[in-house]
């Protein structure tokens, strides 16, 4: 197998404490955040960037996508790009609508 | 390998040395033949409905969607009746109608709520039962590892899943008929909040069905695509995949990543159905004149959007593998090389990106604003690009060869025009303004009908009378089929040609009595009224389905007679193709390949100046060297 | 022939068959949630102004169960790399480890449900509202513990912090006073609506995950022996699964018990 990190335990141990400080650091920035005086939009936005911080350590570090071969990443990103067409395009027709109609 | 000729079953194994290799590593390798010993004669069960082989699980897809695909045909001809023959009870059929389904078919007679049953189901059916089984997982089970020169699919105890789901699913849609309530009646669509409305269990068999099918397609694309990429036998580059296999790693990663989100919507349905929650419907909504006891706030677009989001590229997945089968059989027919095949190629994909993002060309009638409309206007005209390349990189191929008529070419010669019929009158309904006319007219039935019927499916019946000799060792009779494909021909026409002009002169579809009432109750000689040559077009119709119906009969009793009776095949390449599957040992055993093939050429070499043969088949050595990107 | 690359990786893409099968179905898996997001944003944008809720969830339980599988996405990696420097013992420990965790995500979750379905609002037909747990109920009255609220201000009702302003209480209720009483299940509105079905669906995923750790903890280890090489990539397959599933948590909690 083709893993670029060095294989040992407590390593590997090192590496995740980190990880999992990072995570505990962000949730409770989260957290944080939720309580504070803003206007929902700039929280929602806040909290997501937040979360993707999160998201991406998991995703690189602990599911080593760092190291993935370019196979995953070419998948992934179509992924996430038809996910964005589903959403983005779902919610722009959903706010274009002629004017004087409700849906 | 070459005279080595079997009889059916033609899931023997035969004695081949590469079989017997294998044996050696028993001890370590429970992933592919844990349900298969060689030595001992497997039993019924463990050959024919828990095998891992990929040409087996092929052959019981194909069969599974062939018996659907009749199923739902003798769903449309009940409804034909009905249309023709408003509130006439249906002949021969409808004591047993009467009986089976109780009053909804009450005095034999269809009421409309059976016909909206018979119509939401013959669409599920034929779509998700019948074409995208046949097409996708039968032949793609059955010949793209061979293509390849691969030893199975990468992952044989899911593809048998794969199988299994897919069964569950369709025994789940046929119980749908007999649950209080009959069947769903909210059409193939299921759009809320008529769907959650409706007080039948059906509709909750149709989404639990829906899972189901999704899940078997799910995995199926996943095991394609891992095949494909990791599985092609050395020196099988990416430029020398045949288009029959990137057509299915096209379809395989469409059904990957839109498939999902319909099955989240169909969660969320399920969830309305059954929990009483409110994601489709909205405040407010009234049923049979009293407010709704739901908690609304909930979207009926929402569902749309998800739906169509898999419903659109879902038409790719009909029509791109049986593009692949046309694509081999001119290749071989015409017997020279496909023209433009790196155009097929970036086209197919191209297709297959773009159709994440046409979706809400469906939804036209929503009342969707004028610049979300212009967008996806524009994405529908730019992916017919590619359709129109591909279909005349497969005309231009004709073009100077030597052709070669028989049944699959035939089928194939019938699909072109057929096809490009469907596509061109799709362009209409691609433009909002057109659309907002022809849309819920047969105008539309009549253009996605061309597309999948004689498009399609006439291309999976080529496939099925080219391919047959590599399953059994035996051809299916000549004449019989073209029996079949002149009489398939015609009368598909004349089922569906008047459909566009009834729809044209404002025929609506999705009338249990096909207009009867709605042209009666408009004054004579007015504008909009259906005239009586367009009613009478009903019967015409009618017939033209029954001949169709009694047009299948030769394929049905061909295909099974010539499985024990055919023209045994005298080499294991009958036609002289070029491709892996007509390389290995006929009908290939377990494993496939007795020798690992090395592929040293493209997929269309025919008629090659020089060469000894008219035909130089793919493993054939001597080639030009391989781009260096596969060390092997 | 046999099917190559089950455990070494073919050349020309750096991957064994298992690894790419597990991302393309990862792929689907966020297309499937990546559905049920966009519909969550779809309905939220969709409701009226101050009708979608606001700390109805509770935090200190999202945040422990947060923490929860951050610990167990952990804990699988551990155990791939005791996998690979050939632990037996460390192996079961770390993914014993994470058994133990998933089952208590799970122990919690169902907690929750349970104070949603106990939760009641009733509507009396005075126009106010009652809002609290049920304590107890016969077919004259009703208990519940919770709070009044003025018919009015029944956006009170959405937004649990700013209800705190009224005290809680025990509250007798007699039956022919209410006119609709419904508790916080999934039919209540969107919210619970989409909270049980995201959260289920993940839930499930859990569980399909425990399954399959826990064979490979219990009798799947018998392959460490057999066939070490592809132990190991099962133990890196149903990793990369559980760390999937940690990544929607990541999201799900933010976007359900914060915002």
């Amino acid at each position: 197998m083709s893993e670029s990190h060095s294989v040992n335990i407590k390593g590997t141990i090192r590496l995740c404490s980190v990880v999992l400080l990072v995570i505990i650091c962000t949730t409770a920035m989260m957290i944080g955040i939720s309580f504070a005086q803003l206007t929902w939009p700039l929280k929602v936005t806040f909290i997501l960037s937040v979360a993707v911080i999160n998201a991406f350590l998991v995703a690189s570090y602990l599911m080593h996508l760092l190291s993935e071969k370019k196979m995953v990443f070419t998948v992934l990103a179509f992924t996430v790009f038809f996910f964005a067409g589903l959403l983005g395009l779902t919610l722009w027709a959903m706010a274009d609508f002629p004017v004087g109609t409700t849906h | 390998m070459e005279k080595n000729v079997q009889q059916f079953p033609p899931f023997r194994e035969p004695q081949a040395p590469a079989v017997h290799e294998e044996h050696g590593h028993h001890g370590h390798d429970e992933h592919h033949h844990d349900e298969h010993h060689e030595h001992a004669e497997p039993g019924f069960i463990t050959k024919y409905i828990f095998s891992t082989d990929h040409k087996v699980i092929g052959i019981q897809y194909g069969l599974m969607s062939l018996l659907f695909m009749l199923f739902g045909f003798g769903l449309m001809l009940l409804m034909r009746w009905q249309i023709a023959h408003p509130g006439k009870a249906v002949p021969l059929f409808g004591p047993v109608l009467e009986k089976m389904l109780g009053q909804m078919a009450s005095g034999g007679v269809i009421s409309p709520e059976l016909y909206n049953s018979f119509g939401a189901m013959h669409g599920t059916i034929m779509v998700f039962l019948g074409v995208v089984p046949l097409a996708f997982a039968a032949f793609g089970n059955y010949v793209v590892p061979l293509m390849i020169g691969a030893p199975d699919m990468t992952f044989p105890r899911i593809n048998m899943a794969s199988f299994h789901a897919f069964f569950l699913g369709g025994v789940v849609m046929l119980v749908s008929f007999f649950v209080p309530g009959g069947a769903a009646q909210a059409g193939w669509t299921s759009y809320s909040p008529l769907a959650t409305t409706i007080p039948t269990n059906g509709q909750a068999f149709w989404l639990v069905g829906m899972v189901l099918l999704i899940t078997s397609s799910l995995l199926g694309a996943v095991n394609f695509i891992a095949t494909i990429i990791q599985l092609r036998a050395p020196g099988m580059t990416w430029m020398r995949l045949p288009f029959f296999v990137w057509a299915q790693f096209v379809t395989a990663f469409i059904l990957l990543l839109a498939f999902p989100p319909l099955e989240a919507a169909g969660l969320l349905q399920l969830m309305d159905n059954v929990a009483h929650t409110s994601f489709f419907l909205p405040t407010g909504l009234a049923v049979g004149g009293r407010l709704a006891d739901i908690s609304g706030g909930g979207s009926p677009l929402l569902w749309q959007h998800l739906f169509w989001f898999l419903g659109h590229p879902e038409v790719y997945v009909l029509i791109l593998p049986a593009m692949g089968i046309v694509c081999e059989v001119i290749a071989n027919n015409t017997r020279k090389p496909i023209w433009g095949y790196k155009s097929l190629v970036y086209s197919a994909l191209f297709v297959g990106f773009l159709s994440f993002i046409v979706w809400a060309h469906h939804m036209y009638m929503t009342g969707m604003g004028q610049t979300i409309a212009t967008f996806f206007q524009t994405t529908t005209m730019i992916i017919s690009i590619p359709s129109v390349i591909i279909l005349t990189c497969l005309f231009i191929s004709l073009w100077g060869g030597s052709i070669r008529i028989n049944t699959p070419m035939l089928f194939v010669l019938g699909f072109l025009p057929m096809f490009g019929i469907g596509g061109l009158t799709g362009l209409p309904l691609g433009l909002a303004a057109a659309d907002l006319y022809l849309h819920d007219t047969y105008y539309i039935i009549a253009h996605f009908h061309y597309v999948v019927a004689p498009g399609t499916i006439f291309a999976l019946f080529a496939g099925v009378y080219y391919w047959f000799p590599k399953m059994t060792g035996r051809r299916m009779n000549e004449f019989w089929g073209r029996v079949h494909f002149w009489c398939s021909f015609v009368f598909m026409n004349i089922v569906f040609m008047p459909m566009f002009m009834q729809g044209i002169k404002g025929m609506l579809r999705r009338m249990s009595d096909g207009g009867a009432n709605y042209s009666a109750a408009r004054v004579p000689g007015a504008i909009d009224t259906l005239p009586d040559s367009v009613m009478h077009l009903n019967t015409t119709i009618l017939w033209a389905a029954i001949g169709l119906g009694i047009a299948q009969i030769p394929f049905i009793i061909n295909l099974f007679y010539s499985i024990y009776h055919g023209e045994k095949v005298n080499s294991n390449n009958p036609w002289g193709a070029t491709t892996l599957e007509w390389q290995t040992p006929t009908p290939p055993p377990h494993g496939n390949f007795t020798v690992e093939p090395q592929v040293a050429r493209g997929p269309y070499e025919y008629s090659v100046p020089g060469a000894a043969k008219d035909f130089t088949p793919q493993n054939e050595a001597g080639g030009p060297p391989a781009p260096a990107t596969h060390a092997h | 022939m046999e099917i190559p690359y089950t455990t070494q990786v073919r050349p020309d893409t750096g991957l064994y068959n298992a690894k790419l099968g597990i991302w393309l179905f990862l792929a689907s898996e966020v297309m499937l949630f990546g559905g049920l997001f966009s519909a969550y944003v779809l309905l939220r944008v969709g409701s009226p102004e101050g009708f979608w809720p606001h700390g109805w969830l509770s935090v200190t339980l999202g945040t422990v169960n947060t923490l929860i599988l951050a610990l167990s996405a952990i804990t699988t990696l551990l155990a791939w790399v005791a996998c690979k420097v050939n632990d037996f013992r460390q192996f079961k420990l770390f993914h014993g480890l994470t058994l133990v965790l998933a089952l208590s995500f799970l122990c919690i979750k169902s907690y929750e449900y349970h104070d949603k379905w106990i939760h009641y609002e009733i509507h009396l037909k005075d126009g106010r509202i009652a809002d609290g747990h049920l304590e107890e109920q016969d077919e004259k009255t009703v208990t519940i513990s919770g709070r009044i609220i003025p018919g009015d201000q029944e956006q009170l009702l959405y937004d649990l912090r700013a209800q705190k302003s009224i005290p809680r209480d025990e509250i007798k209720l007699d039956r022919s006073n209410i006119l609709k009483m419904e508790n916080y299940g999934p039919r209540h509105n969107t919210f619970t609506a989409i909270y049980f079905t995201m959260t289920g669906l993940h839930a499930l995923h859990i569980l399909g995950g425990c399954v399959v750790i826990g064979f490979l903890w219990g009798p799947g280890s018998r392959m460490w022996k057999t066939d070490h090489a592809r132990f190991t990539n099962r133990i890196e397959i149903s990793g990369l699964f559980w760390h999937f599933v940690d990544l929607v948590w990541i999201f799900l909690f933010p976007v359900l018990y914060l915002t």
